[in-house]
């Protein structure tokens, strides 16, 4: 029986094992407390898995390492080999192919049983078993023969063999086509084709399978039934479900692809709730990593931290916290210099206790969550202008120096005055602010002002958020105000696993929206009354939120997101109306008819309030005077319906755009071929503003008509690829721009989810000759990224990076491609002159 | 449609600009009076030969102007507006300058090739304005790469059906896939020679231009043929092999588009730096051998 087991062996087990081991040398023990099961035959599958050499980064620098076990910035290898190092050093009790299949039992007498069948005691159990999933099983007689193999690290290893393949994504595919070249490959793929895979991939395959001189065929509808190993020189007998009934094929070896499991139902099965069903839900845990399962702690990627410094401090902290010592982590610091700005004298924990008090939305969260919410956001302290304003500022300013050193932009309260703007109407900000203390000023733009005071426990903000549009109103710190803002990052996370977060926020939203569309001087305690009884709905891209020809009794506010409006025309479905986010649909239904003209589709993923005509109603006649613009704006949006629908072209048009992303865009790059002579300067311009390396390809992207949209970022509204960025490299300038910092650890999770593919990892580009010398004395290969250009020996260690368009921020005149084209072919533009794109020439 | 080209940029301000220096160069050209031939020796003469100087050396800075790529003065498309339009009254003010002496001299030497780089510019600008357009069209939405990636499929299942035919006619198609020529030097790719050949028979290799000699050849075959599957094997290989044609006379049309929108920068060009060195003995002629 075992003090505690530890689970996973990536670096939060690792560095959990580690400090077991310490502790028991210190006590002089003789036989191991803890034991640190692997499913895998080394330590850190996770990272054996990375690509070999690749540079691994430190992120975040801010935060110091707490651990037995060493790691800094250095390649994959390296670091591997630190860590068997310290492994053998510390003498760790470690079983490899040890996975852990189930856990029985409670605190105290927890019985972990291995897929051999062993069963392992202990009293505590710590989850380290990271986000990324066992490979999914053929699930059939013989799966797990060693010559079912579920991973392929080198196609070289295998020469004229005949291979199955199993599987239809993207592994499969490069998997298959690489073997190919010298096996005979056969690709089983359950369905009719391959429509999950990349289209580069996509072609690929089927080149490959049409073409009689390549080694790659494919048996479509086919899956597989059962696995033998009969010996012989073909040693593989498989028995096949082929649309044509069963069929028995002799192979050598089956690779098999099927992707990994999530290893959520596992989790689930020791009895670790999950807030919610979102595929990137965090269990809640108490602030010593403890789960609802008392003995159950979990650190690491699962936990929620996805970056490897902070999972082998959880490490640490965790086997101190099990042994009852109630360190402070290794995060303490940081709070402290949040909180040093402060007009009040108290501990970290007393403050962080206070804040979640004083903020009714944040009472129910679990304080690491919370902990974890104020580490990454900014605190900010508005003090009255004059003597207390400068003599906080002071304060600060010595602290920073203090800092400096370490870290030359430490993070810490940021000290404003009273009456400074926070942020302006049009400001493109991504964040969320909490006001804990104090009084904060609303100014909403438009014909009329309106003023909202704001006051503690309440937040603002949340429209940028959840829509991804610019700031609509002007925030200006009241007196003694003191604030939280919430990266968008962080706040996602949070609404992704707490309800109450989640519902709160989706409330005031719609309150706001009301009052903004609807009803600007109606009073807040009946707005907040109606908001009650109005639906938030979701689509999904392709679905259908209304159809042409019913009758309607609602309509809605675009939250985020894109809607098409069609027209059915004879046989074809014509687009008439394009809607973006903050704009209303199906209104006409409210004032006048009550038939659907249109059939409106969601273009990528939708979020809508819904607004039935009784609400509409009540809110129109607590308040008229935005009835009279509302009716206005009907009247002009049928005439630009019907003036679309009198132009199919500019509907197809229209309909390509939005396939293009367009809906979700916020910035944009558009060529017109008319003009385009192809001389490629805009791409040269992008190099030569960017160290070297193009962030945009004209040539590649689609075109119909003239318009071509090139590779190169749209900039969404909400960003596809800041989705799971782990050390939050992708951000959003106050002006729109999405762009990357420098803190990128090269992971190619962006470039994965990115769906307009705009996003290249790169190794930086040498420095080349400058322009003059190419010019007299034709050295180097001119203006431009060089290309195949070979990488520095320095940058080859730096590693691959995600690069991708920024759009320019922070480079003088705007855009480099848009400046350099000669022609005026290259132009970049915003929501607002798409339309004009679809628009008749009127000259 | 929101773009502009280059001669409507900004409301065409430029051509408004040349438009005034023009008359601007006539007035002056006026006033000379008769005291002195017109040739430049006269203070009018001094000022739109030096305008005409400052103005060749600022065209010809759009060359680098071009390639400055973090300059915010002004934009590429701007400058080659004001390009475009100042470099066509050039021709104005330059032929003011000279008063219409011409001779067989270093002086007139300069005048034309001046004259050179100016008309190579109306035809580059025209090339500009009108084929990009055409190229578009050509290429329906893709880019080259994506014709020859056709191409190259049209190759491998043409070759695959013809080795299930006769053997001639499997040597036909064979030869006419190999001996297929696309680009080659300048003045093919220009005019669009095609100089493909293919194996006719046991014969010698024939000219097979535009490949309606090896498509007649394959249909010709069509009554012939012995069984079902033959007849049915060449219909499929007369379709491949004019879609092949197309493909091919598409390629070939980008090539030859493309080609007149790239050559005349590199008569243009050269012909400016030797416009410069002719502009500088000119000018020192001047001054020091009156
Ligand atoms: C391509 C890529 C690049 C990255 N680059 C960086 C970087 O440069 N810097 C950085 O800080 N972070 C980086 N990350 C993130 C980093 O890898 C993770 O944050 C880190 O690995 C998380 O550690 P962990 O211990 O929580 O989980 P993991 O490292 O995933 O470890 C989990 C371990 O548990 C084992 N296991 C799983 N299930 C079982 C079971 N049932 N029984 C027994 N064992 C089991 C696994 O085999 C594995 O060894 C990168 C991630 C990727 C994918
Ligand atoms: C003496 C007069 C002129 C000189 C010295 C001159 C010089 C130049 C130079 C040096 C370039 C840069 C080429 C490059 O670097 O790629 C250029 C480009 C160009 N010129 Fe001229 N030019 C003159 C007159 C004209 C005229 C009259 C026209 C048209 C009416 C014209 C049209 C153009 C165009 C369209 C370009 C291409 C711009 C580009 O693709 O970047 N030029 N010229
Ligand atoms: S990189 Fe892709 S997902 Fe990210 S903003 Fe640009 S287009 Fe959108
Ligand atoms: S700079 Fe303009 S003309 Fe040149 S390739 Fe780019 S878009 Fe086309």
């Amino acid at each position: 029986m075992y003090q505690i087991a530890i689970i996973g062996a990536g670096p939060a087990g690792l560095s959990a094992a580690a400090r077991a081991a310490a502790r028991d040398r210190q006590a002089r023990r003789s036989s191991p407390s803890y034991i640190l099961l692997e499913g895998f035959s080394a330590h850190a599958k996770t990272i054996q898995r990375y690509q070999k050499g690749k540079h691994v980064m430190a992120e975040p620098g801010f935060l110091d390492l707490r651990s037995d076990l060493g790691f800094g910035a250095g390649s994959r290898e390296k670091i591997l080999s630190a860590w068997s190092d310290g492994l053998s050093q510390l003498n760790v009790n470690i079983r490899y192919n040890a996975e852990v299949r189930k856990i029985g039992g409670g605190k105290g007498a927890f019985s972990i049983q291995l897929v051999s069948g062993e069963v392992i005691q202990a009293a505590f159990v710590v989850l380290a078993i990271g986000l990324e999933g066992n490979p999914r099983k053929l699930g059939t007689p013989g799966e797990d023969l060693a010559r079912v193999q579920y991973q392929l690290d080198d196609p070289k290893e295998f020469s004229n063999e005949t291979i199955l393949v199993v599987g239809a994504g993207d592994s499969a595919i490069e998997n298959a086509l690489a073997l190919a070249e010298q096996n005979d490959v056969w690709i089983l793929n359950r369905g009719k084709e391959f429509s999950r895979a990349k289209d580069a991939n996509l072609n690929a395959v089927v080149a490959a399978i049409t073409d009689p001189r390549r080694r790659l065929n494919c048996y479509y509808e086919t899956s597989i039934k059962s696995v033998t190993q009969t010996g012989g020189a073909v040693p593989l007998t498989v028995v096949m479900q082929t649309p044509a009934g069963e069929k028995t094929v002799q192979c050598h070896r089956i690779i098999a692809r099927l992707g990994a499991i999530p290893p959520r139902k596992f989790v689930e099965s020791i009895g670790i709730k999950f807030p919610n069903e979102r595929a990137d839900a965090i269990p809640a845990l108490s602030r010593h990593y403890e789960s609802n399962v008392p003995g159950v702690y979990i650190i690491g990627s699962l936990a929620g931290f996805p970056l490897i410094k902070q999972a082998m401090n959880q490490g640490y902290d965790v086997v101190e916290f099990i042994n009852g010592n109630d360190v402070k982590p290794a995060d303490h610091p940081l709070l402290e210099y949040q909180f040093f700005g402060l007009p009040f004298e108290r501990t970290v924990d007393e403050i962080v206790e206070r804040f979640q008090t004083l903020i009714p939305m944040f009472r129910e969260m679990n304080a690491l969550a919370f902990r974890e919410l104020v580490i990454e956001s900014d605190l900010m302290v508005a003090f009255p202008p004059g003597a207390e304003f400068e003599d906080a500022r002071r304060r600060m300013a010595q602290l920073q120096k203090k800092l400096a050193k370490k870290d030359p932009q430490p993070r810490m309260t940021r000290v404003i005055r009273e009456g400074e703007v926070i942020y302006q109407p049009g400001e493109f900000g991504t964040s969320f602010f909490t006001i804990v203390d104090g009084e904060v000023l609303l100014e909403a733009t438009g014909p009329q002002k309106i003023r909202t005071r704001l006051g503690r426990g309440e937040f603002f903000g949340e429209m940028s958020l959840l829509s991804g549009r610019p700031r609509l109103e002007k925030a200006i710190a009241g007196p003694g105000c003191i604030l939280v803002e919430t990266p968008r990052r962080t706040m996602l996370k949070l609404m992704n696993s707490n309800e109450e977060v989640r519902s709160g926020i989706d409330w005031i939203f719609i309150v706001r929206e009301l009052q903004r569309h609807f009803a600007p001087f109606a009073s807040l305690r009946e707005l907040r009354n109606i908001a009650t009884r109005v639906t938030l709905r979701k689509l999904k891209a392709g679905e259908v939120l209304f159809a042409e020809g019913e009758t309607g009794d609602s309509l809605f506010v675009l939250r985020s997101g894109a809607i098409t409006l069609l027209r059915r025309q004879g046989e074809a479905d014509q687009l008439v109306s394009q809607v973006r986010s903050g704009q209303l649909i199906g209104e006409m239904a409210l004032m006048g008819d009550p038939i659907r003209r249109e059939t409106a589709t969601a273009n990528v993923a939708a979020e809508l309030i819904e607004i039935k005509r009784r609400e509409f109603l009540e809110l129109t006649r607590r308040d008229d005077a935005r009835l009279d613009p509302l009716q206005k704006d009907v009247s002009r949006r049928v005439v630009d319906k019907a003036r679309m629908q009198v132009r199919p072209e500019a509907g197809t048009l229209m309909n390509f755009l939005m396939d293009e992303g367009l809906g979700e865009a916020t910035n944009v790059l558009v060529i017109d071929e008319a003009l385009c002579v192809g001389c490629d300067n805009c791409e040269k311009a992008c190099a030569e503003t960017h160290q070297g390396v193009s962030r945009l390809d004209r040539e590649a992207g689609a075109t119909f008509g003239n318009i071509h949209i090139p590779i190169s970022c749209r900039h969404c509204e909400q960003p596809h690829c800041m989705k799971d960025c782990p050390p939050n490299a992708l951000r959003r300038s106050e002006t729109g721009e999405v762009y990357i910092n420098e803190t990128c650890i090269g992971c190619g999770n962006c470039e994965a989810n990115c769906p307009y593919g705009v996003i290249r990892m790169v190794y930086d580009a040498p420095k080349k000759p400058g322009l003059v010398s190419w010019m007299i004395f034709a050295m180097g290969s001119g203006p431009g990224e060089q290309p195949d250009y070979k990488p520095s020996a320095k940058s080859k260690e730096k590693g691959k990076k995600a690069t991708k368009c920024d759009a320019c921020v922070g480079i003088k005149g705007g855009p480099a491609c848009v400046r350099a084209c000669p022609t005026g072919a290259a132009i970049r533009i915003g929501p607002e002159q798409f339309v004009d794109l679809v628009e008749e020439r009127k000259r | 449609m929101i773009h502009r080209n280059l001669l409507s940029y900004r409301g065409a301000r430029y051509l408004w600009w040349s438009l005034g220096l023009i008359v601007a160069s006539c007035i002056l050209y006026v006033t000379q009076g008769d005291a002195q031939p017109p040739n430049g020796g006269t203070w009018q003469g001094y000022v739109l030969g030096t305008v005409g100087a400052l103005l060749i050396v600022w065209l010809t800075l759009l060359g680098i102007r071009k390639r400055r790529y973090s300059s915010t003065m002004g934009t590429v498309q701007g400058w080659t507006s004001a390009h475009v339009y100042l470099g066509s009254a050039l021709i104005v003010v330059a032929t003011l300058h000279s008063g219409l002496q011409i001779g067989w001299n270093l002086h007139t030497f300069a005048y034309v090739l001046m004259c050179v780089v100016i008309l190579s510019g109306f035809f580059g600008l025209y090339t500009y304005m009108s084929y990009p357009q055409l190229i578009s069209k050509n290429r329906e939405g893709g880019a080259r790469a994506e014709l020859f990636a056709e191409l190259f499929e049209l190759d491998r299942n043409a070759r695959a059906v013809a080795s299930r035919c006769a053997p001639d006619v499997a040597i036909a198609v064979d030869s006419s896939i190999e001996r297929t020529t696309l680009g080659g030097g300048i003045y093919s790719q220009l005019f669009s020679r095609d100089d493909s050949y293919f194996v006719r028979g046991a014969g010698k290799p024939v000219r097979n231009t535009d490949q309606q000699q090896v498509i007649d050849f394959v249909g010709a075959r069509l009554p012939r043929a012995a069984k079902g599957a033959e007849a049915a094997n060449l219909q499929q290989l007369i379709v491949l092999l004019c879609r092949r044609q197309a493909v091919l006379r598409r390629i070939r049309r980008d090539i030859r588009l493309y080609g007149w929108l790239k050559i005349w920068l590199y008569f243009h060009v050269p012909v400016t730096i030797a416009l410069l060195v002719a502009l500088v003995l000119h000018i020192i002629v001047t001054f020091f051998y009156w």
